[in-house]
């Protein structure tokens, strides 16, 4: 068991820079989707970073002579009850959708792995306990735990990325778990600690490297994820609060006026998130197709 | 000998359930009184004022010492005392009785429904890969995991009933001016026909329709993904090549063979499938106003209401274990495999 498997061995970040490139090009070659992929997640950052300087309204202004009127060329996604535009709110809303994911994802990677390494590489009773926590998250439906550790906390955006990352946290420690536990014997590790390398560093510095690529399709994977649990957080009415434009709360405003026919309302910020969700699961499969082509489905 | 052996496997298998319901009860209690914020405050209400909280802090028992809170929690738990609901003031346990049978009329509607679809789509896309069913099947599955379920169950409203006119106003179970059928199992749908009351049938049918459907979408990717992952993977094993070689009709190969053998990844699955489903299922009971205990726990949410969120969370997490326990014992039950091996 403790052999490393072959396929699992070579990193594809050992490969010659130029053989990386062209297996890149070739991926992306033989799935013009990847392609869309990358462009739709450029888009996405470039709204998160530069979108509040490009909208042509102020996401939170008012305007009660033009409320609820449809998608027209002064308002491409039409107003909402109180005569906001909705264009500048959906793209608006992306830098805070996205900080939120990406803030819940970055700490549930960093925790994770680290959590997970420490089991994978010791074993035995720290594993046994590393393992029985983690069960214990995913004992849970995890969008109710997360719900309810929302609750606990205090209704803020902290606590729903706190909660978020809670939720994640099983996922990075298993696979870390897992990639660190196939190669604590293997021969370059034993070579390391020959060399006088303490187990901390041992893992650090040489065995974990080598589980990165696969957490990083991981992370690809989760972050459409996690922006779904978060929107559907703010649905429900916590972490984020009006006016703020956020694609769940919006969503959720909206609603109201479904049944008596504003579709444009829930519609734009619904389609954005689904967008952004759609992108990084692309994205995630294409990730996968470049670093495990073993995988490939 | 088989027979017996299948016992202790059922066994084995309940005892496992035993530390994940010692885990949830631990959290849940943790989750009410060891987190920052003050759960006196919480359960005060948001009009009381200092002495009020301390008399409600001693009455609690938050003056005493964590251990000693987590033994008198077990009790309350023992004796189904799971707190007063502040907005409504009935007891939390009443509450959520009273509410499952409307989650779980979904919940499970939606899950036979998403797996009579996925299934057979992960079949058929497993068969004849790379045709235009299983280009079909790659896309439902990578769209199926992108859609929120709130905006699918809203665009579903605004199609069909907005535009359309085909379904009722998304507001609960029932017309209003519909009786509920007498209570006998609390789905609607079930008690209605068994009262023979054919229009309160409909009613509950037409009005179960939309949500089931939308938490359906939500639940069909993961389970048509793992299908034809699991069947790819059996079609190209040994044996079956060795079953057609032998000259076994296709139908025989397809599902005395090959099917059963998928079932175990696509059954262990269905756990992940549930934990997605019942989060979903609390989105879906707010679009529609299904009152479930999602919505339940979503209007305790909105005013702080901490016993009945808490109620609600230990409530999902013990539905959840027993889910996961009744596939598990039935798939040990079904398979020839399982209580052979040892």
């Amino acid at each position: 068991m403790d052999m490393p498997s072959p396929t699992a061995v070579p990193p594809p970040a050992a490969m010659p820079k130029d053989s990386f490139l062209r297996h890149f090009r070739y991926v992306v070659a033989s799935n013009p989707v990847t392609a869309v992929a990358f462009a739709l997640f450029l888009v996405i950052v470039g709204a998160a970073v530069f979108g509040p300087l490009l909208v042509p309204y102020d996401p939170l202004a008012t305007n009660a002579a033009r409320a609820l009127q449809p998608p027209s060329w002064d308002h491409w996604f039409g107003t909402d009850q109180l005569g906001r535009d909705v264009f500048s709110r959906v793209v608006v809303a992306t830098r805070l959708d996205l900080t939120i994911s990406v803030a819940a994802v970055a700490l549930s990677f960093v925790f994770g792995s680290m959590i997970g390494s420490l089991a994978g590489y010791y074993g035995g009773w720290t594993d046994r306990v590393v393992g029985r926590c983690l069960d214990t998250i995913m004992a849970f439906p995890l969008f109710v735990l997360a719900m309810g550790i929302v609750a606990a906390a205090g209704n803020t955006i902290e606590n729903v990325i706190y909660a978020t990352a809670i939720i994640n946290l099983p996922f990075y420690a298993r696979m870390a778990r897992a990639e660190v536990n196939v190669r604590r014997h293997a021969g370059f590790v034993q070579a390391a600690k020959l060399s006088g390398n303490g187990d901390l560093r041992v893992l650090a510095v040489h065995i974990f490297p080598n589980a990165l690529p696969p957490m990083m399709v991981q992370i690809s994977l989760n972050m459409g994820w996690a922006i779904l649990n978060a929107a559907g957080l703010s649905f429900i009415g916590l972490g984020v609060r009006p006016p703020t434009p956020e694609w769940g709360i919006m969503v959720a405003e909206g609603a109201n006026f479904i049944v008596s026919g504003e579709w444009w309302l829930a519609l734009f910020p619904g389609a954005a998130l689904m967008l952004a969700v759609f992108t990084f699961n692309l994205l995630g499969d294409g990730l996968r197709d470049l670093v495990d082509p073993a995988r490939r489905t | 000998m088989a027979r017996r052996a299948k016992a202790v496997l059922v066994g084995r298998r309940l005892l496992q359930a035993v530390p994940a319901l010692i885990g949830i009860v631990i959290v849940t209690f943790l989750l009410t009184r060891a987190l920052p914020g003050d759960p006196a405050v919480y359960f005060a209400g948001p009009a009381a004022d200092e002495a009020s909280i301390a008399e409600i802090r001693r009455e609690l028992g938050l003056d005493r010492s964590l251990p000693v809170q987590f033994v008198a929690y077990l009790g309350d738990l023992a004796s189904g005392n799971l707190g007063t609901s502040i907005s409504t003031g009935q007891p939390v346990l009443t509450e959520i009785v009273t509410r499952l049978p409307a989650s779980l009329e979904l919940t499970l509607t939606a899950l036979i429904l998403s797996m009579a679809v996925a299934v057979p789509l992960g079949i058929l896309a497993a068969t004849r890969p790379d045709s235009w069913i299983d280009h079909a099947c790659r896309f439902v599955v990578t769209a199926g995991v992108s859609l929120p379920t709130f905006f699918t169950g809203l665009a579903l409203v605004y199609v069909f009933y907005y535009l359309l006119g085909w379904a009722p106003p998304p507001m609960g179970r029932l017309d209003i001016l519909t009786l509920p059928p007498p209570h006998i199992t609390g789905f609607y749908v079930v008690d209605a026909l068994l009262a023979r009351d054919l229009s309160a049938a409909g009613s509950a049918l037409a009005h179960l329709a939309l949500p089931a459907i939308t938490l359906g979408l939500f639940t069909l990717a993961p389970i048509a993904r793992m299908t034809r992952a699991a069947m790819l993977q059996v079609l190209g094993s040994d044996f079956i090549r060795t079953a057609r070689a032998a000259g076994l009709s296709r139908r025989q190969v397809l599902f005395g063979y090959a099917f059963r053998n998928a079932l175990l990844p696509v059954v262990t699955t269905l756990g992940m499938v549930f934990s997605f489903a019942l989060g979903a299922n609390v989105l879906v009971e707010k679009v529609f106003a299904w009152p479930g205990i999602g919505s339940y726990a979503v209007e305790a949410l909105v005013v702080s209401d901490y016993a009945a969120v808490q109620g609600f969370v230990l409530a999902m997490a013990l539905l959840f274990v027993a889910l996961n326990l009744i596939i598990d014992l039935a798939y040990t039950l079904i398979d020839p495999r399982m209580g052979l091996a040892d």
